[in-house]
């Protein structure tokens, strides 16, 4: 079936109420099963995700699942920056040893540098200021500044071996989002919901949400398009969920009308759009109407899903005292929450504010506390409402740092440049595998030593534990087959439960 | 059948053949299943039916070839499986294995034809296409092919690069309908399927029609009362001349160039700083008024400095292949992204003139298309000649090298078009093209990546395409003269089919960006042809090949649809009726300010920044700074300057804009998606634009008519063109009571929903009147019929 006729299926579904009482056209030999046959994930008798015809929700392109999934939504914690896994995650003493000696070319081993550090006559080696400790069933190290991530250790699937292709922020944040360094192709939630569609006819099934780290707030900034179709149908678009009021831009009615005013205009404005559908026998006029039902469903949904005031105290306590300021990262962990239970398929957050190149000790250490507690609170409080087990839930930036120091080293204080061959991130939720550490680095934290994980084999996992094979979730464009991995991408089985 | 199997000898011209399309049997709406493949022209391949009596390689067997089978045996000589190649004749014919003993391909004995084997088997180990390469043959198409070797396997050269030659005219049953030759064409296919072209459109509708598609505003309510009762049967054709020679007709086009040439004014990597091109970008609305014949058009941009007598004219025109993005990250590798603007110019080249997808040839040769590796690169050499950083030192306000400074002298001079005094800086830097004296060496990049260069390559063109003439200098200047080559099969065709799709909304060729393999075959191959050599012949003069498509009963057909006729044809791909189109979003945007009188029709200089949500530009700005940083709304008329002139933040462009499609502009598009989205409907309920043109047009509205029936009437005609009947009229005025009630019963406070955006009303209307039909030209102003062409 071509996107096309989904598309067209799906308006049609959202008019469904007043579909079923006419006929409309071109829709006469489609059984109606199968167009209201929207893709919910079900369980079958074996516990496995499997797609199943439901009335409720929007049907996606594909058919059927290629294999049972573990998941049946996402959200990523995009840690906006490049976080420096040697502060974080990937203890290194040997570092803190030798600091001030110059990185062996032996380790470098003609890895390029950003032109940032490549005018530097020397690359001091630099341990991190901020101690280690362990934690867990496994005594896994983790960072003293990121005290809450420390007490969920045993939830987390920590991949210390990451690796990527470009060295600046602009190509790698674009590379994670969209499997190309260069900008014009779809984000991975626009693929998982041309792909999968939506489950909540009522929400965007890729959603956006922004906040300013305190670690630099002036640092590298995002753009519209990591969220961006690319190619795919505009309906496939993330839609920013914002701390203003507009929630959703456009959202609000104008000022000085009331809600029952702004519903006799649509009425108005159906009755009227029909009218000439009937003279002039265009379909798309028919979605047209339902688009409309679509936006006022919206500014019903949006606000209602973006209103917190009644969150526990409880909740409030486990995500922190930002949890209550709009905008911030922990107001947006638990925004990430609500919208997990109103099933949106692809939950986006940015945290600004990584990029440390210098005054790194302390910086890191604020930015840190930006996110640690709420991240830490969002799997438990997934996990204690039972969502955590068909959620995926990924905290990670577009690469690591480097373990030499960029500028000038002093006792306190260094930076770190952009180290694209090793860097950590952590996953955690349905078909992964809780409390693991995977993949190593040499003791000068520079070298992957075992299971390297390319940007590719981490969105093809992703995309594995959706029910889909990367390789077939294709979509065609200018002639040639496009799909979120490129011409790359291995499952990495060892990390799957 | 059997006699020469290389046809391209045979037939130079397809036009012999192009008989054989229109008895091509056409079920429509029928989904041809190859796993979850889909794609913009995703229709072309689902028009099956019963397998045609004589199989034609170019409409029936190419398309299946390229798209399951040249992946791995197509023209990329290094991805060729078990050492086949079906992309020639010669290759596909010969003996395999090694002992030679057995053929793919034996043109007219399906028996000893592995291929045939091969695609019916069920067994996986020898099953093509292979299960793991994720794609698969219908019943239909496995048929097809075998026909095809039954009936001799014979191959013929690509359509596309056939150069076109003029084919006689057909000759139709009815002769009264047609009002040109286009009229001919697409009648003779409608007759072949007995089927009859749609009445005319209403008057009403088709100056409606037209004057979008020309000037991109519509027409006044005078205009049309006075179209309406004008009976001269000149008078159409008057309005389209007039409209020609309008500034509103150079400003729509130079819209559509602004895609084309991904203009933007910032550089559009991480930091995004400002840019200054907005003076070219008054020249290309300059060369639109002037109707610069369109091959020197594209003469100047590509080759402006290489031209005799290189004035400032010709020297600014050349900043087309400087909209590209340009980083100013700090840390890059500038080789790395030197090498990306000269990728960026060469594929905008192919995209743009030669619908061709050359970006697919830059890490290994074309899969699809006869295009190598050396081919792509050969072409980038013509791009890899100016003196050019990958980064520039410094931040904001920093212009890239080389540039030209525009001044009062220059201002004075060739170029008084541009708009200097609009401008707060006396003297403007534009990045331009000048070739450098010492040519910068080129090579074949392994995979593409720039500090893996292996053969040196010199400036050259796709054999395929046409040979580069030896005579012409091997410089962008020899690139522009082969491009408007006698021979060149490609440029025509696709000039003609890109307005085309201006006029029609879809291209007589779909994929107007892709005239390979891939592509979408023309559903008129003749007319197609007919009009790239009338284009050809009337001097490249696109005035008179946009008159002649309006002029055409073709054109001017009513929009109107029959479920039947849907049902047969719903992608209009027939031409039986005119396509209901969406207007783009430039277009709403500007109709809401041109019939509220809000329009300000300054013509040119530095983009200015209308409304847009508070706060989208801070959300996401980094440390960087300057003027893109924070979003300063303007002020006064800069508030209602055409949608072409508003300031593009190519990493946050404006949203209202990209809901409705707009183009992003990272990369050279020419063609949009048409949407219809939840997101559309919010924009236009609660855009500030709209509600402060609804107030207005309410306003002028009182202003005139003293009957409310009447200032219904006379807004609805604004926004649609044409008179609401009594029920759509009554159920208007019903709305309109019914809102002055809810006035009094407080549901509408007045004041605060009249004082949405800048523009005030003066107290003497009564505020309750306005309001009422304010939100009654608000509903108005979100009619489908009201964001639709006509």
């Amino acid at each position: 079936m071509s996107e096309k006729k989904i598309i067209e299926e799906r308006s049609l579904i959202l008019n469904r109420r007043s579909f079923l009482g006419k006929t409309a056209l071109g829709v006469g030999g489609v059984a109606l099963a199968s167009l209201l046959g929207a893709n919910l994930f079900r369980k079958d008798e074996n516990g496995l995700l499997t797609k199943d015809d439901s009335l409720e929700g929007v049907k996606g392109i594909l058919n059927s699942l290629h294999h049972p999934a573990k998941v049946k939504r996402v959200i990523y914690l995009f840690q906006s920056g490049g976080p420096s896994q040697l502060e974080l995650f990937d203890y290194k003493p040997l570092l803190n040893k030798r600091r001030g000696e110059d990185l062996p070319e032996s380790i470098r081993n003609g890895q390029r540098l950003t032109g940032m550090t490549a005018g530097q006559d020397k690359f001091p080696l630099v341990g991190s200021l901020h101690n280690f400790s362990q934690h867990g069933k496994n005594g896994t190290y983790i960072s003293d500044i990121l005290p809450y991530t420390a007490k969920m250790v045993d939830e987390l699937c920590i991949i210390k071996s990451m690796y990527t292709e470009a060295i600046n922020h602009d190509p790698a944040v674009t590379f994670f989002q969209t499997g190309s360094q260069q900008p014009g192709r779809p984000s991975i939630g626009s693929w998982l919901s041309y792909g999968l569609g939506s489950e909540n006819e009522n929400l965007p099934a890729f959603t956006v949400l922004l906040s300013r780290g305190t670690g630099r707030p002036n640092g590298q900034p995002l753009y519209t398009r990591l969220w961006g179709n690319g190619f795919l149908h505009s309906l496939h678009q993330g839609v920013q969920f914002r701390a203003a009021k507009d929630p959703v831009l456009y959202l609000n009615d104008p000022k000085g009308i009331t809600k029952e005013v702004k519903r006799e205009m649509l009425d108005n404005l159906a009755a009227l759009n029909d009218k000439h559908y009937q003279d002039s026998g265009d379909p798309e006029i028919k979605s047209r109407i339902a688009q409309y039902e679509m936006a006022y469903r919206m500014q019903t949904s949006v606000p209602n899903v973006m209103d917190t005031a009644n969150e526990p105290d409880y909740i409030y306590e486990m995500y922190g005292p930002e949890a209550k300021i709009p905008g911030t990262y922990a107001a947006n962990c638990l925004l990430a929450r609500r919208l997990a239970e109103q099933d949106v398929r692809f939950i986006q957050l940015y945290h600004m504010g990584w990029d440390q190149h210098d005054n790194l000790p302390g910086a890191i250490a604020k930015q840190a506390k930006d996110v640690d507690q709420a991240s830490a609170a969002l799997v438990a409080d997934l996990k204690q409402r039972g969502l955590l087990e068909d959620t995926l839930v990924i905290w990670g930036g577009e690469f690591g740092r480097t373990n030499y120091s960029q500028g000038l080293l002093t006792d306190t204080n260094y930076g770190r440049d952009h180290h694209p061959r090793s860097f950590t991130i952590w996953m955690a939720g349905g078909g992964i595998k809780p409390g693991i550490v995977y993949g190593e680095t040499d003791d000068f934290g520079y070298n992957i030593v075992k299971d390297p994980v390319h940007v590719h084999d981490f969105q093809a996992t992703m995309l594995h534990l959706l029910g889909i094979d990367h390789e077939k979730l294709t979509y065609k464009y200018q002639g040639r087959r496009f799909r979120l991995t490129d011409v790359e991408g291995h499952i990495v089985k060892d990390i799957l439960t | 059948m059997l006699a020469n199997p290389i046809s391209k000898c045979l037939n130079r011209s397809l036009t012999g053949l192009y008989s054989l399309l229109v008895s091509i049997p056409v079920l429509f709406a029928v989904g041809c299943n190859t796993g979850v493949q889909t794609s913009e022209t995703a229709a072309n391949n689902e028009i099956h039916g019963r397998v045609p009596d004589k199989i034609d390689f170019t409409f029936h067997v190419k398309p299946i070839l390229s798209d399951r089978c040249f992946k791995c045996h197509g023209p990329d000589k290094n991805a060729i499986e078990g050492g086949l190649s079906l992309n020639t004749a010669e290759d596909a014919y010969m003996a395999l294995g090694k002992k030679k003993d057995h053929y793919a391909i034996v043109p007219g004995d399906v028996e000893k034809s592995e291929l045939v084997n091969r695609i019916y088997t069920t067994d996986e180990s020898l099953m093509m296409p292979p299960p793991e390469s994720n794609l698969t043959l219908t019943q239909y198409e496995k048929e097809v092919l075998k026909k095809w070797i039954d009936q001799g396997a014979e191959y013929k050269e690509h359509w596309a690069f056939i150069a076109p030659e003029k084919p006689s005219v057909p000759k139709t049953t009815n002769t009264t309908w047609a009002q040109n030759e286009i009229d001919q064409f697409v009648l003779a296919q409608l007759e072949q399927k007995g089927l009859q072209p749609s009445e005319k459109a209403s008057k009403e509708k088709l100056l409606r029609r037209v004057f979008f598609d020309l000037t991109g505003l519509p027409p006044s309510v005078e205009q049309i009362n006075n179209f309406v009762n004008n009976d001269s049967p000149t008078a159409y054709e008057e309005i389209i001349d007039s409209l020609l020679n309008t500034m509103d007709y150079a400003e729509h086009m130079s819209a559509e160039w602004m895609d084309i040439a991904r203009y933007a004014d910032t550089h559009g990597y991480q930091d995004d700083f400002e840019r200054i091109m907005w003076p070219w970008r008054d020249w290309v609305i300059h060369a639109f008024k002037q109707n610069m014949p369109y091959d020197q058009f594209v003469t100047y941009q590509l080759a402006g400095d290489l031209m005799p007598n290189p004035n400032a004219e010709k020297i600014l025109a050349t900043g087309f292949n400087r909209n590209h993005k340009i980083t100013f990250e700090g840390g890059v590798i500038p080789e790395e992204y030197r090498i990306e603007y000269v990728e960026d110019r060469t594929v905008t080249f192919g995209t743009a003139f030669l619908g061709l997808t050359f970006e697919c040839a830059r890490c290994h040769d074309h899969k699809y298309d006869p295009i190598s590796q050396k081919n792509h690169f050969e072409l980038f050499s013509f791009f890899n000649n100016i003196d050019e950083l990958g980064l520039t030192p410094g931040g904001a306000g920093k212009i890239p090298k080389p540039y030209m400074t525009i001044t009062e002298k220059e201002k004075n001079g060739v170029l008084s078009f541009v708009q200097l005094q609009k401008s707060t800086m006396k003297e403007v830097p534009v990045m331009i093209m000048n070739e450098m004296e010492e040519i910068r060496p080129s090579y074949i990049l392994n995979r593409g990546v720039y500090d893996q260069p292996t053969t040196q390559v010199y400036p050259n063109t796709p054999e395929s395409i046409l040979p580069f003439p030896e005579e012409y200098p091997k410089n962008r200047l020899g690139l522009a003269k082969w491009l408007f080559h006698k021979d060149n099969p490609l440029t025509a065709r696709v000039t003609v089919n890109r307005f085309w799709q201006r006029m029609f909304g879809t291209g007589l060729v779909a994929s107007s960006f892709d005239f390979g393999n891939q592509g979408s075959l023309p559903t008129h191959p003749e007319l197609l042809d007919f009009l790239a050599i009338k284009l050809k012949e009337e001097g490249w003069d696109a005035r008179k090949i946009l008159k002649y498509m309006a002029l055409s009963a073709t054109y001017q057909q009513s929009t109107k649809v029959s479920k039947e006729l849907q049902e047969l044809d719903p992608e209009n791909r027939l031409l039986a009726r005119a396509p209901r189109l969406r207007l783009t979003a430039e277009l709403i945007r500007d109709q809401a300010l041109k019939i509220s009188g809000l329009l300000n029709t300054e013509v040119g200089g530095p983009s200015v920044k209308p409304y847009q949500p508070a706060g989208i530009w801070e959300a996401t700005t980094g440390g960087g700074g300057g003027s893109t940083a924070t979003y300063i709304t303007s002020t006064g008329k800069d508030l209602y300057r055409k949608s072409l002139y508003t300031f593009w933040k190519r990493t946050v462009p404006p949203p209202s804009m990209m809901t409705f499609d707009a183009a992003s502009r990272d990369l050279c598009t020419v063609k949009r998606q048409e949407t219809n989205t939840p997101l559309q409907a919010l924009v236009l309920l609660n855009d500030p634009q709209i509600i402060e043109a609804s107030r207005l047009i309410a306003k002028n509205a009182i202003d005139r008519n003293k009957e409310i029936n009447d200032q219904i009437k006379y807004i609805f005609k604004l926004a649609t063109s044409r008179s609401p009947d009594e029920e759509e009229l009554s159920m208007l005025h019903n709305y309109y009571n019914s809102m002055l009630q809810k006035v009094d019963e407080e549901g509408i406070d007045p004041k605060d929903y009249l004082s949405i955006g800048d523009f005030e009303i003066d107290s003497s209307y009564s505020k309750n009147q306005l309001a009422a039909l304010a939100l009654t030209a608000h509903t108005i102003l979100n009619l489908d019929e009201t964001i639709t062409r006509g």
